[in-house]
């Protein structure tokens, strides 16, 4: 039986081997071979026939050789198609594909909607507000009374005395504290109002808000949160600085700095030579704030931080004018 | 505010160099932004003398000069070629070194006619340190050569541009950054000494003070200098002055403008001898009062303004300008010299409504030190008389009927640590508010008494000292922690989730987000053809608007999208589909707070295909449509409504609709009407949809809920109707579903077309309607049955034959 499996073997590579391009050839050969009545099925039946003592050996090599054959004809089928295909005219394809149709959303909306997942990871809920805001939001109730330096600091749009468009996202914080019970996670993104149009000011701009209180928030809690989202957002390796600085809504105030992303805080025309790049301002909730929403300062403390969008976007896409944000050129909205 | 270095070096001995100053003050709050030389252009001109004057070979009026600029007698004599008349041996001249950058260009090493010059001897124009032009600079011949001339003149300085925050103006001086960089060095600053010598009658017998207004003014103090004689400042002050960018005046002038830059205090100096009644009056204004200032500008001053009056009327608006009719003049001899203190709200609020901002306003609005009155008055006498001559009258005038108090304030040391989450000791949180010149005692284990001085007004509660405690030991030191607050999944709005979805779907779609001003020109809602301002396009006005352009709140989004249009037709990109989803901006119906609802709103043109490879013709209104209905299948909203009519003017009602969900309308799709086009110059057609976003957000369709997916094979059947042309497609549509037929699962038109062979005013509608049972496999006997009653039905209602 071995000796027969042996010559079956040698015969049908000996034929393959023989066989040409011709696809017919090599089906006649599978069917002579693996056939129904083929040679292989010719051994298998004599197999009743082998002694009881050898029948298992014997199907063994059977079964074996069959599996040989199998992937003998496999083969050659492959090596014929490739041939087969070789022949037939084929298609251009360096034609370009039919793509999908596919826009973009505004590069102010990705930068936006990055920050907010990161905050939101942080467990920060995003809410929104009004966009014309009452005076007592805008300035009042975050301790910028009428006739106070700080109102200088921003040039409001008024559309009548006690009503202006936002200047900032900060009423967020008091709007949200108002409907809440501390503690407080919230981020708030929206378009924000200035009365200042020129190469590096639009009238209308986006900010990106944030408050978190509760009972035992500290300054050291605001760094924390604040690190996370700067390493998040430009780069595990991006350096940062809190610096002291003034808002009449929070104290201890913080501007944050990151190192210059262009280049790498060694200084250049985007940092002033300075190294670093200013990126949001953030400060403990000013005691004065909790008293208009009616939280105890005594009890509750935490921190708020703001943040323009557009320079994060500017940064973070290299875009070095910020007029480009609104006049809307398919050329421009098409890179992001 | 601009500092001097070498002025603050008066006052504090630090040091630090340069560079680490500034970023010691940018960590404490008071951010440095910019660094400069005081007179950059003085860098490689240095001091030289003449030692021979040679004729120029190939020029009368030209002379080379033998010059000497360095200080070894075997340095070579360089040969600078020269045009100076007064140019002459032995003469000591500014030379400018090659690399020097004069405000007339750079100096090179080059040939003037045929002749080498190694530079370029200068006169004070040449060096813009003067007017003078006359010929070369004559320094004093003590001067060594080589000497760096700003250091030989004594004017060698480093400025600073420090912003000040609108809480410390306690830093609008010298003194105040100098009291700042004591700190970071761990030093004391020291105060002007004031050598004051008083001479002649009482002030008491020579002048008085009534103050009517103590809250406008609560302290106001002057003294009387005589015999003084008005000319031009001497060089050390007129060099103080000018560094920090004041324009030197004369001598009196100078000096209150030295002093307020040194301490912080305004002052004003008035001309004795035009002070009517030889008195000063301090009241409110009357409302209709006109005052001309020193700038010479008549001033309609509202009640309550602080004016200070002599004997007659107004000499000065109190803390914000002088008059003209008591100004320091030529041959002024007498002065009464003012210092006060002013309500900072008071200041703010006149400067405000006379919109005219001082050096002096500036610095009383964010709180001058009411303690610090007298030593500038008495700083300034005393300087007056140095650089002006006559003498001090004996003693000074101090209105100061209720002195102000400095705060107290109790600081517990827990609490600090705390809120900063930090460690400091009650030791270490002494040490550091001592170095700001606060009074510091320990009341408790755990609570310090801390006294203010008068010049930080900013600080009046715990939280204030808190503040100066972190930023004073560096936010750097404060270490980084993590909350500790509990954790709790944010929640999510869903109205923004679904927003966010949809422009996602959108932009699969191939549509670009666009972002524009919500604000818009008055004359937008006439450009998209309304008559007049329509009950829902009454649009809420900005008071102080950039410019007409963007004078209204919007309240549709179609202006700023077909100006994008307009963009970028004209910038060649003319085939886009753009759209917004944004708010749009209506009157309060009640109360103050503005409605802002969310739109939806698109502008499509040009190929319905961006690849030009595969291009498909043009975009027309089914592809407008079917964004309309891609949208509100998105938000399963089942069945939107098309009808023609009842447009808005800006579509062109031939080819436009009206979208409605559960008969209320929800916007509008079609063709831009061409007028509109014309008015926005419109180079090609474009068709727009709108949608109010938040109806159709709150229409929106329920969570699907399963059903189980059929077993048995569908029977699909055709139907083509021969109709008139004019009949919708959807009526039959309507139809057929109206009869509610529990075998039909789907229905949908697969053509529709006219031609010769069905006739003039007919069409062909296709109609491919789905059979399937959920229990048995259909035969088709049974289907013929239902689809044969279901054609009898159609002919019956609709004037239609089977094709």
């Amino acid at each position: 039986m071995k000796r027969a499996v042996e010559n079956l073997l040698e015969t049908a590579g000996r034929a393959l081997s023989e066989l040409g391009d011709d696809p017919k050839a090599l089906d006649r050969a599978r069917v002579r071979f693996l056939g129904r009545k083929g040679e292989l099925a010719q051994l298998f039946k004599q197999l009743g026939q082998v002694d009881e003592q050898d029948r298992r050996e014997a199907g063994r090599v059977l079964n074996e050789a069959k599996a040989e054959l199998e992937a003998l004809f496999l083969k050659a089928l492959d090596k014929n198609r490739d041939l087969a295909a070789a022949e037939r005219p084929t298609i251009d394809v360096s034609v370009p594909g039919r793509r999908p149709p596919r826009g973009r959303l505004h590069p102010i909306t990705q930068t936006a909607a990055e920050i907010c997942r990161i905050f939101n990871w942080l467990g920060f809920e995003t809410v929104e507000g009004p966009e014309i805001e009452l005076d007592y939001y805008n300035f009042e109730a975050l301790n910028i009374p009428k006739d106070h330096p700080a109102r200088d600091m921003q040039d409001t749009f008024y559309i009548s005395e006690d009503v202006v468009l936002r200047t900032h996202t900060s009423p967020l914080q008091v709007r949200t504290m108002e409907k809440r019970t501390p503690p407080v996670r919230v981020i708030a993104p929206g378009r924000t109002y200035r009365r200042d149009s020129d190469v590096t000011h639009t009238p209308m701009f986006h900010q990106v808000e944030g408050l978190m209180v509760g009972k035992g928030i500290s300054f050291g809690d605001l760094k924390g949160i604040l690190t996370t989202f700067v390493h998040q957002m430009f780069g595990q390796n991006v350096a940062l600085r809190f610096r002291p600085s003034f808002f009449p809504f929070t104290e201890p105030s913080a501007e944050v700095d990151i190192e210059c992303v262009m280049c790498r805080g060694k200084g250049c025309r985007v940092c002033k030579g300075t190294g670093w790049l200013e990126i949001l301002g953030s400060g403990m909730v000013d005691p004065q704030v909790y008293t208009y929403v009616g939280y105890d300062p005594e009890e509750i403390t935490g921190f708020a931080f703001g943040m323009g969008i557009e320079r994060i976007a500017m940064l973070k896409y290299g875009i070095d004018d910020l007029r480009l944000f609104f006049e809307n050129d398919l050329r421009f909205l098409q890179q992001f | 505010m601009l500092i001097s270095l070498d002025w603050l070096s008066d006052y504090v001995d630090c040091p630090l160099s340069t560079e680490r100053i500034a970023e010691g003050l940018t960590m404490a709050g008071l951010e440095v932004e910019s660094i400069s030389l005081r007179h950059p252009q003085l860098k490689n001109v240095v001091v030289a003398r003449i030692e021979g004057v040679q004729p120029h070979p190939n020029a009368d009026r030209l002379k080379i000069c033998l010059v000497r600029a360095g200080q070894s007698q075997t340095d070579n004599l360089l040969r600078i070629v020269c045009g100076a008349p007064n140019a002459r041996p032995g003469m000591v001249a500014p030379l400018a070194l090659p690399g020097a950058e004069l405000p007339g260009g750079l100096v090179r090493e080059a040939k003037v006619r045929g002749q080498l010059s190694a530079g370029m001897l200068c006169s004070q124009k040449e060096l813009g340190l003067g007017e003078d032009h006359g010929g070369l600079w004559a320094l004093s011949e003590e001067l060594t050569a080589g000497t760096p001339l700003d250091e030989a003149l004594g004017i060698k300085d480093v400025l600073m541009e420090i912003g000040i925050t609108p809480n410390r103006g306690d830093c609008l001086s010298i003194m105040g950054i100098a009291r700042e960089v004591a700190a970071l060095c761990k030093k004391t600053a020291s105060y002007p000494a004031i050598g004051l010598k008083e001479a002649g009658p009482p002030v008491a017998s020579l002048a008085s003070v009534t103050v009517d207004d103590p809250e406008g003014c609560p302290r106001y103090a002057a003294r009387v200098i005589r015999g003084l004689k008005i000319g031009p400042s001497p060089a050390w002050l007129k060099n103080r002055v000018e560094a920090v960018g004041v324009r030197s005046i004369n001598n009196v002038v100078d000096v209150t403008n030295f002093v307020m830059m040194e301490l912080g205090q305004p002052l004003h100096a008035f001309d004795f001898n035009r002070l009517r009644g030889r008195r000063i009056v301090v009241r409110k204004a009357v409302a209709g009062e006109r005052f001309t200032t020193l700038d010479s500008v008549e001033r309609l001053l509202s009640e309550g303004t602080v004016m200070i009056c002599d004997g007659e009327g107004p000499v000065a608006i109190g803390g914000v300008m002088g008059g003209l009719n008591s100004e320091i003049g030529p041959d002024t001899c007498e002065v009464l010299l003012e210092s006060a203190y002013f309500d900072p709200v008071s200041i703010r609020r006149t400067s405000r409504r006379l919109g005219l901002k001082t050096e002096a306003s500036y610095r009383f609005e964010r709180g001058t030190d009411p303690e610090g009155v007298l030593r500038a008055l008495d700083r300034a006498a005393a300087l007056m008389v140095e650089v002006a001559g006559g003498e001090i009258s004996t003693g000074r005038i101090d209105v100061y009927p209720s002195p102000i108090k400095g705060s107290e304030i109790l600081l517990r040391v827990g609490k600090v640590n705390s809120l900063l989450g930090t460690g400091l000791t009650i030791d270490q949180m002494r040490g550091l508010l001592e170095l700001i010149e606060m009074r510091v005692d320990k009341v408790g284990p755990d609570l310090l008494g801390v006294g203010v001085p008068g010049f930080r007004s900013d600080i009046t509660r715990e939280i204030d000292l808190i503040e100066e405690v972190a930023r004073l030991s560096g936010y750097d030191d404060i270490p980084v922690t993590s909350p500790t607050a509990c954790v709790r999944a944010a929640d999510c709005d869903p109205c923004q989730m679904v927003r966010s979805a949809l422009k996602d779907l959108l932009v699969g779609a191939g549509f670009f987000e666009v972002i524009n001003y919500s604000f818009i020109s008055s004359d937008a809602t006439r450009m998209l053809g309304y008559v007049e301002e329509s009950a829902s396009l009454v649009s809420i006005r900005v008071k102080n608007p950039i410019s007409d352009e963007q004078a209204v709140m919007r309240t549709t989004l179609l202006p700023g999208l077909l100006n994008n249009a307009r963009y970028n037709i004209d910038h060649r990109s003319e085939n886009f589909k753009i759209f917004e989803l944004s708010k749009v901006f209506l009157p309060a119906k009640e109360g103050l707070q503005a409605e802002e609802t969310h739109h939806l709103a698109g502008i499509m043109a040009g190929k319905r295909m961006s690849m030009a490879l595969y291009g498909e013709g043009d975009v027309d209104f089914y592809d407008a449509k079917g964004v309309v209905e891609h949208v509100c299948a998105f938000l399963r909203i089942d069945e939107p409504r098309f009808r023609a009519g009842e447009l808005p003017p800006w579509l062109d009602p031939s080819s436009s609709a009206s979208v409605y969900v559960k008969d209320q309308r929800v916007g509008e799709v079609g063709r831009v009407h061409c007028q509109v086009e014309q008015s926005f110059d419109l180079k090609r057609a474009v068709f727009a949809f709108r949608l109010d976003f938040d109806r159709l957000f709150s229409l929106r369709g329920p969570l699907p809920v399963y059903s189980a997916l059929p077993k048995f094979p569908p029977v699909p059947r055709d139907l083509a109707l021969i109709a008139d042309e004019k009949l919708a497609v959807e009526e039959p549509l309507e139809f057929i579903r109206s009869l509610e037929e529990p075998l039909i699962e789907s229905l949908e038109i697969f053509d529709i077309f006219k031609s010769d062979q069905i006739g003039a005013g007919k069409k062909s509608i296709g109609y491919r309607l789905t059979y399937r049972a959920a229990d048995r496999s259909l035969t088709d006997e049974e289907v013929n049955k239902v689809h044969g009653r279901l054609i009898e039905k159609l002919t019956a209602k609709f004037a239609v034959s089977l094709r």
